[in-house]
């Protein structure tokens, strides 16, 4: 026996998983597959079409455009002196990350059973490959956020230092959901229609065409338990600046439901994830 | 060392869908509420066994036990063959072993890296190019990028598609697809591989390929599980085989034991086929075929063959009427399903003379040295002079198995050069020999 044998890791394969959350050294172990995923996913949304990654732009400028129009112009959303163009703005972007992610991780167990039951690869890649492949169309589209800046000419204020935590916040929101329905989804196979009519709903509980001031104020404490209302807040915060400060309320509350459902979720997801080729 | 150790795995599926079956209620509308609810119960139901359910030893209508309590241990570089009937459980162990689906109960241990290899071209996606789709592949089976650029030109080179590397692959033929699959396979470089059936597709001078790559593998210090059906492949290229039946180990042994064992079970190859009630023999009411079989010279019967044994198709039949001219011929047709060659009866005395009513055995003798390894199916037909009247025609009627022990002894490293064809004759090889000096002195 050479020396090399000895060092060799040993896998130990038994009944139950233990009690533990999603095993990140494992998922680390496989990041050259991840990137390859997430490449390949890339690959095969955009690279056929004629736009390409302007697809990326497109979607988000529409969807802008038509709140903007809809809302702003034709309801006459009372933006309380502020840009309502801008304020859609900063709340569609962060929310089409945020949609298209919890839509995919919820997903992404039970689109991938075929490949799961060829091969074994740490069942979490499928949730990482949403969370950060979603991120190329958002860097994308931080064109437009760019553009709309600079149009009405918006001072940066020291606030803009929030956006590393309004960011992070704005990945694991849709993963700690999407971690738990992802693992549900293979007992409630619903889950998939249900999935597309709650998303269009979801989209009035946060406030992406109106403003969370219109929240009268003793609602508000439940009105932030929705966690996806502290990262749209916080994204405008950063970019608004002093006009719009930062609500420490949402984005603390936002912070610890995200974490209580992810630390959950992954618990959950590490026992489901094993039994999910037997199920399908 | 162990590179691989399997303690008193069991694995317990679940049959049917029983929970729609315990929906007593009559009201429609009753049954078409609680249906949700039985819903999630019925896939609850796939992965959650009752105590009850777990203490039972053996199968029932509802539940399976696709792994019976299987243990063994496997030494680092040892090549194994896994051998069984359809659904005796092969593919479930080595799902169980490379993690892609939990034991119901018991433990294994791997150490190492491990790649599994249920399908052909796992990961590929048509819309990308050779290229990336062999980075794909190798990451899903378990290589780091860096591993996949240090090797990436021998695997373009060993599947020969060089040209098309950066098309995408839905522009291949089927065949340039599986191979570059295939040369993904071959350049895994894991402790342990672990391989179902792939080799089952690509043309056959291909599969040879790999099958010797795979060997090579084995050479290295690698170990390998191994399931086929091809019993020539798990005879050449294991050390030790395993026979499974009903989810339990039942043999561990040589691979050639093995080989036999299953074999000879009847379980994969019929070398011998009798009728017992006249009725329902092949034929009509002139002609009925009794027998069929493969014998040796000392008359025994076998459906695994030395290929340097002479053995004979024997047939038997039952002529019961008189008034036909009656020819029995054999057709001995390759794994590849070519026909090799056809043998007419050639006693002179049944040329053209009746037969009278009796029992008659005839057997063809097969020379020697004839056949290639690997299976090889025979066909049996009765003909007669009379045009169109053909009392019978088997297909595949027997099958029997030919090793070649040469292949063998000389080792892997040789049958990449092996030489092709469907038969192997053994024939006579002259050499005539004239010195080098002697050649310069005829020119002179
Ligand atoms: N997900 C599943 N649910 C229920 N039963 C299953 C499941 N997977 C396999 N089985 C059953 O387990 C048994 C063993 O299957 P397995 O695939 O291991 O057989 P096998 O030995 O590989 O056969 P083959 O030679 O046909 O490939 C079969 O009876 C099969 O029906
Ligand atoms: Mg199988």
């Amino acid at each position: 026996m050479n020396e090399a044998d000895i060092d060799l890791p040993e896998t130990r394969i038994v009944p139950v998983a233990s009690w533990g959350g999603i095993d990140l050294r494992e998922v680390f172990e496989y990041r050259d597959l991840l990137y390859f995923m997430i490449w390949r996913g890339l690959k095969v949304q955009y690279a056929q079409s004629i736009g390409g990654l302007a697809w990326a732009l497109i979607q988000p400028a529409m969807q802008i455009i038509l709140f903007a129009v809809v809302f702003g112009g034709l309801l006459g959303l009372d933006a309380d002196g502020r840009n309502y163009f801008l304020l859609v703005t900063l709340a569609v972007i962060p929310w089409s990350y945020m949609s298209s992610t919890l839509d995919g991780t919820s997903q992404c167990l039970v689109t991938n059973s075929a490949l799961m039951a060829k091969v074994y690869f740490p069942r979490a890649t499928f949730l990482l490959i949403q969370v950060f492949g979603n991120l190329v169309p958002f860097l994308v589209s931080q064109v437009i956020t760019i553009a709309v800046m600079f149009y009405y000419q918006v001072p940066l204020t020291s606030q803009i230092f929030l956006l590393p935590v309004v960011l992070l916040l704005m990945m694991l929101v849709p993963l700690s959901i999407g971690v738990w329905l992802a693992s549900l989804a293979i007992r409630f196979r619903d889950f998939r229609i249900a999935m597309g009519m709650v998303m269009r709903m979801l989209i009035y509980t946060v406030p992406v065409m109106y403003q969370s001031d219109k929240i009268p104020d003793d609602l508000r404490q439940w009105y932030i338990l929705n966690p996806f209302v502290g990262v749209i807040e916080g994204f405008r915060a950063c970019f608004l600046g002093y006009d719009y400060p930062i609500q420490w309320d949402s984005l603390l509350t936002s912070a610890v439901i995200t974490s209580v459902l992810l630390i959950s979720g992954s618990v959950y997801f590490r026992r489901m994830e094993r039994v999910i080729v037997d199920v399908i | 060392m162990k590179a691989l150790k399997v303690e008193n795995v069991s694995k317990l599926y679940r049959l049917g869908n029983s929970t729609d079956l315990d929906d007593t209620s009559a009201n429609p509308v009753v049954r078409l509420l609680k249906r949700p609810l039985n819903n999630l119960r019925k896939y609850r139901s796939l992965y959650r066994f009752s105590d009850e359910e777990l203490n039972s030893s053996e199968s029932r209508k509802d539940i399976l036990w696709a792994l019976n309590d299987v243990s063994f241990e496997v030494d680092s570089g040892e090549v194994i063959g896994l051998v069984g009937a359809n659904g005796a459980g092969k593919s479930t162990l080595l799902k169980v072993i490379s993690r892609i689906t939990p034991p119901t109960r018991g433990i294994c241990t791997t150490r190492g890296r491990l790649s599994c290899l249920i399908e052909v071209g796992t990961g590929f996606h048509p819309e990308l190019t050779g290229r990336e789709n062999i980075y794909m592949s190798s990451t899903i089976l378990g290589m780091r990028k860096r591993e996949v650029d240090a090797k990436f030109d021998e695997i373009v080179d060993f599947s020969g598609v060089e040209k098309f590397i950066d098309t995408p692959v839905k522009r291949y033929s089927s065949g340039m697809a599986v191979r570059l699959a295939f040369a993904v396979m071959a350049h895994l470089e894991p402790e342990i591989l672990v391989v179902d059936e792939v080799l089952a597709v690509g043309d056959v001078e291909f599969q040879r390929k790999c099958l010797n790559k795979m060997s090579n593998v084995g050479k290295d210090g690698k170990t390998v599980l191994f399931v086929s059906h091809n019993m020539a492949a798990i005879t050449r290229l294991c050390d030790r085989g395993f026979l499974m039946k009903g989810g339990r180990i039942i043999q561990d042994g040589s691979a050639a034991d093995i080989v036999h064992s299953h074999v000879t079970a009847g379980s994969l190859t019929t070398s011998w086929r009798e009728w017992l009630d006249i009725a329902e023999a092949p034929g009509d009411d002139s002609v009925r075929l009794r027998r069929v079989g493969i014998v040796t010279e000392s008359g025994v019967a076998a459906g695994m063959i030395n290929a340097h044994d002479q053995i004979g198709i024997q047939m038997v039949f039952d002529v019961l009427e008189e008034g036909q001219v009656l020819n029995p011929y054999v057709t001995v047709i390759s794994e590849t399903g070519i026909d090799l060659f056809s043998s007419i009866d050639a006693d002179k005395r049944y040329e053209s003379e009746f037969r009278k009513p009796g029992r008659y055995t005839v057997t063809a003798w097969v020379p020697k040295g004839l056949l290639a390894a690997g299976t090889h199916y025979v066909r049996a037909v009765m003909r007669s002079v009379k045009r169109q009247y053909r009392p019978f025609t088997e297909r595949d009627v027997i099958s029997f198995n030919v090793l070649d022990p040469e292949g063998e002894a000389i080792g892997a490293g040789w049958w990449e050069g092996r030489p092709g064809g469907v038969i192997r004759p053994s024939l006579n090889w002259t050499t005539e020999y004239i010195s080098a000096e002697m050649l310069i002195e005829g020119q002179l």
